[in-house]
């Protein structure tokens, strides 16, 4: 289906309750509206109890002074718990680190995942066998595939290692980070090729083919015809694997625990908790990483002009 | 179109090479590892000089590894069948019917989506721990259900609006009864997209470990991913790694063989929601 006959028929649905508003509501339409309701209470409601809830109960605890090892001690402490993340140096440094593993991450794993799309999309033979192999980096678990890289690179274990003059990179900050980059787009980068190769086969045909005939390179091509008429699946896929990175845990728990200052901020909050037994400050973190999340999501969808997934108002 | 030339043909072929051999290496290495026996783990070469079935003999043999596989299991299924059916209700609702909030729920779902798992930790941590849930089975199938849902009401949407409703009308014309009409006509035509949003919602589940190492404290409710970084060895004498290269190789070898059997499914449903919209 189209996306523009699909927006045509959704636009003309979201009238159609208006108009029908202004006369009184028929037996039919309010048991319509009761039965709608009613199939999409049970995911609601659980929905609100995993999400909206804790959240909620996130931003009380936060402005607290709540300590498991204290229990006593309770007290109200106001924004005291944001200005102690705030100031601290930790906060600042998981949040760069979380900022410098998203950006390059999902900057190769573009570059990258295109070409595998491209691949995928214009290999002569062999298609299928790519597009299956493609899929094993997808479906390993990440803890398993983090302990491979682990192995990979621990010296007189590992044959990175020993490719590379027995070095042990997860004991420096810098390389330690390159392995969990790279670790980060093993893994992801066949998820953004499919979302791209979905927004390759909305490229027509025909019209590469009349740049061609035209005079037009293949250099040319692409970046005149493919990636425009590609925007909108560049962004979705941009969007959806930047909040991913944003949230690393899995990969850098295994790799380096957070070790030699390599922690992202979803490392922090975790041994906030379990180290620090801090309720109160680990709240102020979940509450602050909430925040970076929306920001990113707010900035792609006003900013970049993204349809998010879903919405009826995509400008595609 | 004309015959390609042995150039361009010889330069895809290296390019399919290329991607096949670099997605496949990490996964050979820790199959490898796993089969090393203790004396040639730290030999640094990438093929076994010797073959043992030692490392996964020992992880088989202990409790430690088998009640989180168990757990594993059991949490995700009971997950992704209990998000299924809640999304395919949600799902029915946003797809067939007029009610105001539809948008709402749209809105809501892809909030979650896009919400950071880190920051439910701390709250639902001691919301676990004053409900009794934490380190129980429904501490964990309660949050995948959650996370399950976006995922199952857009991929299930998607499906539902495709399906051609007007059968269900024309089998009641021929005489069949309403559940007849369903059972006959409806279930078959929406099987295919409950199928593929289990299969993503089970890989979900499968893979999470945030969840699984905030939420559990015993192997009585840890999952298999988060059991392998607790893992220490059979023996308290022997280096861990090949026992937990025997258990990534466990938990992750039926995951893959599932996702190849069902690529043409998970493609579809992962592109479905993101792209189409």
């Amino acid at each position: 289906m189209s996306t523009e006959s699909r927006t045509a028929t959704i636009s003309a649905a979201q009238q159609a309750p208006a108009t029908r508003r202004r006369q009184r509501l028929s037996e039919g339409a309010r048991a319509e509206r009761r039965l709608g309701w009613l199939l999409c209470a049970p995911a609601v409601i659980v929905m609100i109890a995993v999400t909206a809830y804790p959240i909620a109960y996130a931003v009380y605890l936060s402005l607290e002074r709540y300590n498991l090892e204290l229990p006593n001690a309770v007290k109200f402490v106001g924004l005291s718990n944001y200005g102690a993340v705030l100031s601290s140096p930790y906060w600042w440094h998981a949040l760069a680190v979380t900022l410098i593993i998203t950006i390059f991450s999902v900057a190769i794993e573009l570059v990258l995942g295109m070409l595998l799309a491209l691949l995928m999309h214009r290999t002569l033979f062999g298609r299928n066998t790519v597009r299956t192999s493609a899929l094993i980096p997808y479906g390993i678990v990440t803890v398993a595939a983090a302990y491979s890289w682990q192995f990979a690179w621990t010296p007189s274990t590992g044959y990175l290692s020993a490719l590379f003059g027995n070095g042990a990179p997860l004991s420096h900050t810098g390389q330690a980070i390159g392995v969990i980059i790279l670790a980060e787009v093993w893994k992801t980068t066949p998820f953004m090729a499919l979302l791209l190769l979905a927004g390759l086969s909305l490229v027509p045909e025909d019209l590469q083919r009349a740049a061609k005939v035209d005079g037009a390179t293949a250099w040319q091509r692409f970046t005149r015809i493919t990636l425009p008429l590609m925007k909108p699946a560049i962004l979705v896929a941009l969007l959806f694997r930047t909040l991913d990175a944003f949230r690393i845990f899995d990969n850098i728990y295994i790799l380096t625990k957070g070790g030699n200052n390599t922690g992202s901020v979803s490392i922090l909050g975790y041994d906030n908790l379990f180290s620090a037994l801090n309720l109160g400050i680990g709240s102020a973190i979940s509450i602050l990483i909430f925040i970076c999340v929306a920001i990113i999501a707010v900035v792609f969808i006003k900013g970049f002009g993204t349809a998010a997934p879903g919405t009826d108002t995509g400008r595609r | 179109m004309a015959r390609p030339d042995t150039g361009k043909r010889i330069g895809w072929a290296a390019a399919n090479t290329i991607a096949v051999v670099l997605t496949l290496i990490p996964v050979l290495w820790i199959v490898s590892l796993s089969f090393k026996t203790p004396a040639a783990i730290t030999d640094a070469s990438f093929w076994p000089s010797q073959w043992t079935w030692s490392n996964y003999s020992g992880i088989l043999q202990t409790s430690q590894f088998i009640e989180p596989l168990l757990n594993s299991i059991g949490i995700g299924l009971i997950a992704t069948v209990i998000a299924v059916l809640l999304a395919s209700m949600a799902a029915y609702a946003v797809a067939r019917l007029e009610f105001p909030g539809k948008q709402v729920l749209i809105g809501m779902a892809l909030l979650i989506a896009m919400f950071p798992a880190i920051s439910l930790v701390t709250p639902m941590f001691s919301i676990e721990r004053a409900l009794g849930l934490f380190n129980t089975w429904p501490g964990l199938i309660i949050p995948y259900v959650a996370f399950g849902l976006p995922l199952g009401i857009y991929i299930l949407s998607a499906f539902f609006r495709e399906i051609p409703w007007e059968l269900e009308k024309a089998a009641k014309m021929d005489g069949a009864t309403p559940f007849q009409a369903f059972t006959k006509v409806i279930a078959p035509l929406a099987a295919p997209g409950m199928v593929t949003t289990a299969i993503l919602v089970f890989l979900f589940c499968w893979n999470e470990f945030l969840f699984a190492i905030s939420f559990t404290s015993t192997i009585g409710a840890r999952t298999a991913p988060a059991a392998l970084a607790f893992f220490s060895g059979s023996s308290q004498f022997t280096s861990p790694t090949g026992p937990i290269a025997a258990a990534a190789v466990v938990i992750t070898i039926p995951i893959i063989i599932f996702v190849l059997f069902f690529q043409r499914r998970i493609v579809a449903g992962l592109t479905s929601g993101a792209v189409k919209g």
